[in-house]
């Protein structure tokens, strides 16, 4: 078999982000600039710097959450590379459903919506049939130690813990190429620490690209196989 | 790249001047199936009036609206006859007013005023007309027992329940809303933005969907378009625009909410 020459997933270059605050006077805040970052199948790069360095926003600029600057952010989608800053709203969403997954810090809650049909739901949305997608969130609430009796209520009153756990479920059930990770681990105890790290190894090894922010220095170091220095691209407004 | 269907609607440069007063001036932007638009703005800045002139009940000052219709194909809505213009609000539209009163007959039942759209269509199977209707009162979550109560019998959230059965039940493609929580109270609000929520991902259907209030933007749209005095000033993916406005009058809009 000849190896093609692999493609990244992620490919990002050449990225400026500068917020203006019109509230505060125009004030123009830069985050970074002339950044530029690759990641391929079965990497999980986690983001190194300091408070306020800019990690979150680079991941919310890949998400497509926040609007670049300048420099080109390319995602993998369909075999094809999807420039966002070029893409309608249409393609990004298409992005979202089938190829990049975002976990952040806190699950947005929809109000009725019970826990099992939240996790549900990214498989319904593509295509897989009600009876799979049942096992499949079940398997994975079970994984997370999720107790059962809470799987038919609305995360509404969970814990932070407990929520943030269905926020992790609902983004690994789907085994999304790509998946950016904000702090997924931020409330959770060293045991389900521990789970959610074998989650990102199985993610991995099936050939999932990463993006992570990690608090937890066990965490980082268990999941990171390459570390990306912000700091360097930090630039003045 | 994704093939996409082409848009449901395609709106071009529409304008609404009353005299001298601005009501929309020179709005463009495509609608997808399937996908929700929102409109957002402070009081006055033209969002009704967009609507309005969008769903054929005023006539514009100027530009195009080509709507894909299943009985005419792309048609321009402001070029339609009267009597196909009403067809199709009739037969492929849906249209929810802020107060249920303006969407409801107030002298008939509510079982009545859910039906009705089917008999207008032609229906004459009263059997079916009477199974589809209780079928959509138990989709809106209304007591069944109550279908031959008049509308001002219920309440508010219960009528608006019922105005938006009756603008569902015979499948529209684009449904259009204004304000359709405004007038309730925070917990029936937020069960009927679920009920939307779930309707509208269910029967795939388009909406154009004005609101003030962010929170219902965010819950509610894929993609937001910002009007300030009767232009839009920004649009985007719903999350982009909340987060990381770009115009200073979406970045004052968005900061004067507290939790999003
Ligand atoms: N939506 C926004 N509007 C304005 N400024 C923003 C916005 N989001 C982030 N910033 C600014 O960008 C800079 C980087 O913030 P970011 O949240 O990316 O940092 P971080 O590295 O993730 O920090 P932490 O480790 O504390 O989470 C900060 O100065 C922040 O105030
Ligand atoms: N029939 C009319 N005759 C004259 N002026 C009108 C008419 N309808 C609307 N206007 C004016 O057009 C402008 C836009 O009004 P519109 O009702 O579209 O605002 P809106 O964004 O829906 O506001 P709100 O959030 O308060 O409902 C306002 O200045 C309004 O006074
Ligand atoms: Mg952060
Ligand atoms: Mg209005």
């Amino acid at each position: 078999m000849t190896k093609k020459l692999e493609r990244p997933m992620i490919k990002v270059e050449g990225l400026t982000k500068r917020f203006t605050l019109h509230q505060h006077g125009g004030a123009r805040i830069g985050v970074f600039g002339g950044l530029d970052l690759e990641v391929k199948k079965g990497e999980c790069v986690v983001l190194a710097g300091a408070s306020g360095m800019g990690k979150s926003t680079l991941i919310r600029c890949v998400y497509g959450n926040y609007l670049t600057s300048g420099g080109s952010v390319k995602i993998l989608h369909d075999g094809a590379e999807v420039d966002l800053a070029g893409a309608t709203p249409q393609t990004i969403l298409d992005i979202r459903r089938r190829t990049m997954g975002y976990v952040s810090q806190f699950l947005r809650v929809i109000p009725r919506v019970s826990t099992l049909q939240l996790v549900m739901e990214p498989l319904l949305e593509n295509g897989v049939s009600a009876e799979e997608a049942e096992a499949r969130a079940r398997a994975m609430l079970a994984s997370l130690k999720l107790p059962e009796a809470h799987w038919s209520l609305p995360p509404a009153t969970f814990s932070g813990g407990e929520q943030q756990r269905v926020n992790i479920a609902r983004s690994f059930v789907r085994e999304y190429p790509i998946l950016l990770l904000d702090e997924p681990t931020a409330s959770l105890d060293a045991a389900n620490r521990g789970i959610v790290v074998d989650l990102i190894k199985a993610a991995l090894a099936k050939g999932s690209a990463m993006i992570g922010i990690f608090h937890d220095e066990s965490v980082r170091e268990a999941a990171a196989t390459r570390f990306f220095e912000i700091e360097s691209y930090k630039t003045a407004a | 790249m994704t093939t996409q269907a082409p848009p449901l609607l395609r709106v071009n440069r529409v304008s609404k001047w009353f005299g001298e007063i601005v009501g929309c001036r020179n709005v463009s932007f495509d609608l997808h199936p399937g996908e929700i638009l929102g409109v957002v703005g402070e009081s006055g800045s033209g969002k009704t009036t967009l609507l309005r002139c969008l769903s054929g009940k005023l006539e514009p000052t100027s530009g195009g609206a080509e709507f894909l219709s299943k009985r005419h194909g792309p048609v321009d809505i402001f070029q339609l006859g009267e009597q196909d213009r009403r067809r199709l609000q009739r037969e492929e539209w849906g249209f929810v007013h802020q107060n249920p009163r303006d969407g409801l007959r107030m002298r008939v039942s509510g079982g009545a005023n859910v039906a009705e759209p089917l008999m207008s269509l032609g229906g004459r199977h009263y059997g079916q007309m009477r199974r589809a209707t209780t079928d959509w009162l138990e989709r809106v979550e209304l007591d069944i027992s109550r279908v031959d109560h008049k509308p001002r019998n219920f309440s508010g959230g219960m009528q608006q329940r019922i105005q938006i059965a009756r603008n569902l039940i015979h499948q529209p493609r684009l449904v259009f809303m204004d304000e359709p929580t405004g007038g309730l109270d925070v917990s029936v609000q937020a069960r009927l933005l679920d009920l939307l929520r779930e309707l509208v991902r269910d029967l795939q259907l388009s909406a154009i969907i004005v609101t003030h209030d962010m929170g219902v933007a965010r819950l509610m749209a894929d993609r937001l378009l910002v009007m300030k005095n009767g232009d839009v000033v920004e649009t985007g993916l719903t999350d982009q625009v909340l987060d990381d406005a770009q115009h200073p009058y979406t970045q004052l809009l968005v900061s004067s909410v507290l939790q999003l």
